[in-house]
């Protein structure tokens, strides 16, 4: 059995900030090489699902085989396997990074590199790629290509000096990236003859094909008919249809080292796919799986609750529906004083709980509300055990609690200069310990650690409004660290409120408790008695507002005897009251339980 | 027969007229403004085939009150207003002793048509007096002063058998002291009945226009808080206490028309922008007509009648139209009456929650009435109630 080289393959993926041009440029790939004529071209074909193409981030990974007729005359299959680009997904990065041996980088003419583009490239280096630099939007008046080539070199450590120039929109230069990609990026090595080996980059449910599971071969061969095993969960599945995209589906019955396709077979569920898992011959298995592989762990919490609880079924079964094709969402069902039956549900990122969120929404036509996000603590008991936290509701009796760890990131943060001193106190503010501060041209570079919980809030929000949208952000988790971490609890009307309670910093309760309280104090409205909104930790009231008891309301006059006329405005009270909850003796608007949570600190 | 819980309220009808000298800048009601003469024969002649039209949807009434309002009724011609009351007449049967009120301006032009008015059958008017501060009678947009007002209260209450009028308060600028004193001087005008308003800036007046601009500010839900309580307290100790949340009147010079509207009873709407409840077979109608005057005219003039809105009011709707016009009375509501038009109770841990809260009180007769406390914020306990 000997390793070879495949040199009629290449595999790349596309590295870039959002709005670079990613998409874009893999649509002109696409029609350049006549995979797809220009009548089959919808826009921006990878993005599959609305949200993907309305926040143009890409959520599955996705897969299109090229065919392309070299100036050599040679004819080479390019795979571009199109990457989620966000954060939230970096597990998922990292496996489809893996499938690759190259990765094009693609950096707007005008704007340069941005924190996301920084993340992810490492991420490429990392993986050993070799990477192509391509320019993008040299159209544009404001392109620069010779001072952002100079801002690759300094800022990324790589060469650009051979970048290719494009517009992906006007279709300036694509032949050039073809080339390039042939000429630079690395053909895959493989051996034949060895038993199967294959990376699992990702999966999906289709509902006529049912899971379909997106691979790259490293050795042997997959084939239908056959019987293949995943090594981490140690299931077998029999393989019915083996193929590649093209980006339509196209069976072709076998695939062999450095190819990238897809096979479906007797898998139930999405859930019976872990993504970064080793397939191989159920008979005659490999001997060593792949490196890299680890189950998914949700890292931020939220409650979901339906507005009208007559919906909670529903939502369930929109919730089962969604993790059919997303086994990294996690939901288990929650009962909460305030709001009613609903579900604690674990989410890989911020990004992430909106996307699930919106797509239940949006999708399933449901009313939400979500509750306070919440990140995993770690506590060591004082009998010696250790407990995961997920919901602050749940925390125990503080007396049994010997220490809460909780998880921290590291941030990169690049910011023109003249908002460094607000993102600065920001990251202070947020309990943030500065790591690193350079300057990038004249874009300051920052490296921070900030707690998780600290970010989990308003951090992205507050982040782009001090710096009027110009600042980027990237993170990864990267420990749990110990901190002196107390439950806040909120009680409306001497009520507490469990869907507002909260895990925060002691050195920040008070802040934290009297924000929440002036916000509840705005969104509250007035009743016939008054309210007290009290923040409190254990028995003590830290912060206190009063929601002063409603003056006065009366219509003075009525004309004549039109009653529709008062009628209208009950009916309007009415369905206001409808879209509050009532807690106790007080209607809470559903809006407080989110509007609460974005507060300025 | 009908066994319709609305018979004992009383059957009143409501006649629109349409028509100002002038608009006043925090009116929102059907009113407008002719440079021409208005063609009174004209709409004579509509009000009496609208009067028929009515009369043969539920005929056999017998009219407990009859009252003309506006825009400013007091610009008819007293020989319009009479041969509007005989077409009434003949419509229905007038009970003796109906209640039958103008509302009119008190200008010395208006004042020399009383007479008519009560020669036309008129026994009661009601003032559109306002203010007794000449700065504010021109700020609110009136035309007439202070002594012309009151000059007109005193003739008014020579002519007619009974009579009222109309202060708007929690005014710009208003300090509690000055409403005190005006409020005092009011009542010692005051013959039987005394309306007073709150100002409230409604959408689509001047008003609202110079409030959005920040040029008119009115007191604060405290400020008119406290003018509330003192308005009340003044008319207690003055014998005219509040029998609705906006009227005061000496016990039995009640508006009998307005308790129709607010005991829910029967009641025609005649006139442009005129509303009615029109109880038929077991159904009670809400029906509303055309509010542009001449845009009425030629629909009565077609089709017999200016109505543009006809609902039957179903359970619930008919329900909380019982609430929100009778928890306006001092006497209340009688709950069982609400059981009547919806087949249900109110919800008895929402009134014990009102109740714990001292905004309304049962009755030892079962009546269900708002208290002192409540009046101020009887939406959010009508709110409360109906939910």
């Amino acid at each position: 059995m000997t390793t070879r080289t495949f040199d009629n393959i290449r595999n790349f993926s596309i590295v870039a900030h959002i709005d670079h041009g990613k998409s874009t440029l893999a649509d002109r790939l696409i029609q350049t090489t006549g995979t797809l004529t220009a009548r089959e071209m919808t826009e921006q074909v990878l993005d599959s699902m609305d949200i993907e193409r309305e926040r143009g981030i890409t959520i599955k990974a996705q897969t299109v085989r090229l065919e392309y007729l070299a100036e050599d005359g040679k004819t080479y299959i390019l795979n571009l396997m199109d990457t989620p680009g966000h954060v939230d997904f970096a597990y998922e990065v990292s496996r489809s990074l893996a499938a690759c041996e190259g990765s094009l980088l693609v950096v707007d003419a005008s704007q340069g590199v941005e924190a996301q583009t920084l993340a992810n490239v490492y991420q490429a280096i990392d993986a050993n790629h070799e990477i192509v630099t391509v320019l993008n939007k040299i159209d544009l008046p404001a392109a620069d290509p010779d001072r952002i080539k100079e801002q690759i070199e300094e800022v990324i450590g790589i060469d650009a000096s051979d970048a290719v120039p494009i517009s992906a929109k006007t279709g300036l230069n694509i032949e050039a990236v073809l080339e390039a990609i042939v000429k630079k990026l690395p053909a895959p090595k493989g051996d034949a003859d060895a038993p199967l080996k294959a990376l699992l980059v990702d999966s999906w449910y289709d509902a006529y094909l049912g899971v379909v599971v997106l691979v790259r071969i490293i050795d042997g061969t997959l084939k239908k008919g056959m019987t293949i095993k995943m090594m981490g969960t140690d299931a077998s599945h029999g393989v019915d249809k083996v193929g590649v995209f093209t980006p339509k589906m196209r069976d072709i019955g076998s695939l062999g080292p450095g190819e990238v396709g897809f096979f479906t077979g007797s898998i139930k569920e999405v859930a019976d796919t872990r993504v970064g898992d080793t397939i191989t011959d159920d008979r005659k298995p490999t001997a060593q799986a792949l490196p890299g592989f680890k189950p998914v762990q949700p890292v931020v919490f939220c409650g979901l609750f339906p507005v009208d609880a007559a919906e909670f079924e529903t939502l369930r079964a929109a919730m089962g529906r969604l993790r059919l094709n997303d086994a990294s969402f996690s939901y288990e069902m929650e009962t909460s004083a305030a709001l009613g039956f609903g579900f604690r549900c674990g989410f890989l990122g911020l990004l992430h709980l909106e996307i699930i969120q919106e797509r239940l929404e949006r999708e399933f036509n449901l009313d939400l509300i979500s509750t306070a996000p919440s990140v995993v603590y770690h506590l060591r008991m004082t009998d010696g055990t250790i407990k995961e936290l997920h919901n602050p509701a749940d925390m125990p009796d503080v007396m049994k609690i010997e220490t809460i760890k909780e998880p921290w990131i590291r941030a990169t943060i690049l910011t023109p200069d003249e908002y460094l001193g607000a993102v600065l106190k920001l990251c202070q503010d947020r309990r943030g310990v500065q790591v690193d501060l350079n300057y990038v041209g004249k874009r300051a570079m920052l490296v921070y650690d900030l707690p998780l919980n600290e970010v989990v809030f308003d951090f992205y929000d507050r982040l782009k409004s001090i710096s009027k949208g110009y600042a980027s952000f990237d993170y990864h988790i990267s420990d749990y660290r110990e901190g002196d971490l107390v439950k806040m609890s909120v009680l409306v009307n001497a009520e507490p409120v469990d869907a507002l309670s909260m895990l925060v910093h002691r050195n920040r309760a008070e802040s934290r408790g009297r924000a929440m309280c002036e916000k509840l104090k705005e969104l509250i409205p007035p009743h016939m008695f008054q309210i007290p909104v009290q923040a409190a930790i254990g028995g003590k009231i830290i912060a206190r507002e009063t929601i002063r008891a409603l003056r006065k309301d009366v219509t003075a006059k009525c004309y004549g005897g039109d009653a529709s006329r008062k009628r209208k405005l009950l009916d309007k009270q009415k369905a206001g009251k409808k879209r509050m909850r009532q807690f106790g003796k007080v209607d809470i608007p559903q809006e407080a339980f989110i509007a609460a949570l974005k507060m300025d600190s | 027969m009908i066994d319709h819980p609305t018979r004992d309220a009383g059957f009143g009808v409501y006649v629109h007229w349409p028509f100002c000298a002038s608009k006043c800048p925090y009116c929102d009601f059907n009113s407008h403004v002719r440079h021409q003469p208005v063609d009174q024969e004209r709409f004579l002649a509509a009000f009496r085939r609208e009067i028929a039209h009515t009369a043969a949807r539920i005929p056999g009434r017998t009219v407990t009150s009859i009252f003309f309002g506006g825009g400013t009724p007091s610009l008819m011609k007293p020989e319009t207003v009479g041969a509007i009351l005989d077409a009434i007449g003949a419509a229905w049967s007038v009970d003796a002793g109906a209640e039958i009120t103008l509302e009119a301006n008190p200008t010395s032009v208006e004042m020399e048509r009383f007479r008519g008015y009560r020669t036309a059958g008129i026994n009661r008017v009601s003032l559109g007096v306002q203010a007794l501060n000449d700065t504010d009678l021109r700020r609110l947009g009136r035309m007439h002063s202070v002594d012309e007002a009151l000059a007109a209260v005193t003739i008014a209450a020579s002519i007619f058998e009974r009579s009222s009028f109309d202060l708007i308060y929690a005014r710009p600028d208003q300090t509690p002291q000055a409403w005190r004193a005006e409020l005092e001087r009011a009542i010692g005008h005051a013959a039987e009945h005394l309306s007073l308003y709150q100002l409230t800036i409604e959408p689509g007046t001047w008003f609202e226009k110079l409030h959005r601009a920040g040029k008119l500010t009115v007191p604060d839900d405290d400020a008119s808080r406290a003018l509330f309580d003192l308005t009340q307290e003044i008319c207690e100790a003055r014998g005219l206490p509040a029998y609705e949340v906006s009227n005061h009147a000496r016990p039995g010079a009640e508006s009998r028309h307005n308790l129709v509207y607010w005991r829910y009873g029967e009641y025609a709407g005649i006139g442009p922008g005129a509303h009615g409840r029109l109880v038929t077979g077991n159904a009670r109608l809400a029906t509303a007509t055309e509010k542009h005057p001449e845009t009425w005219l030629e629909r009565v003039e077609r089709d017999g009648h200016g109505i543009i809105d006809e609902e039957v009011l179903t359970a619930d709707a008919e329900g909380d139209e019982f609430l929100l016009m009778g928890l306006r009375l001092k006497e209340g509501i009688d709950p069982r009456r609400y059981t009547r038009f919806t087949g249900r109770t109110l919800n008895e841990r929402r009134i014990r929650t009102l109740e714990d809260h001292g905004l309304i009180v049962r009755r030892a007769d079962s009546r269900l009435t708002v208290t002192r406390e409540g009046f101020p914020v009887l939406n959010a306990v009508i709110a409360e109630l109906a939910a």
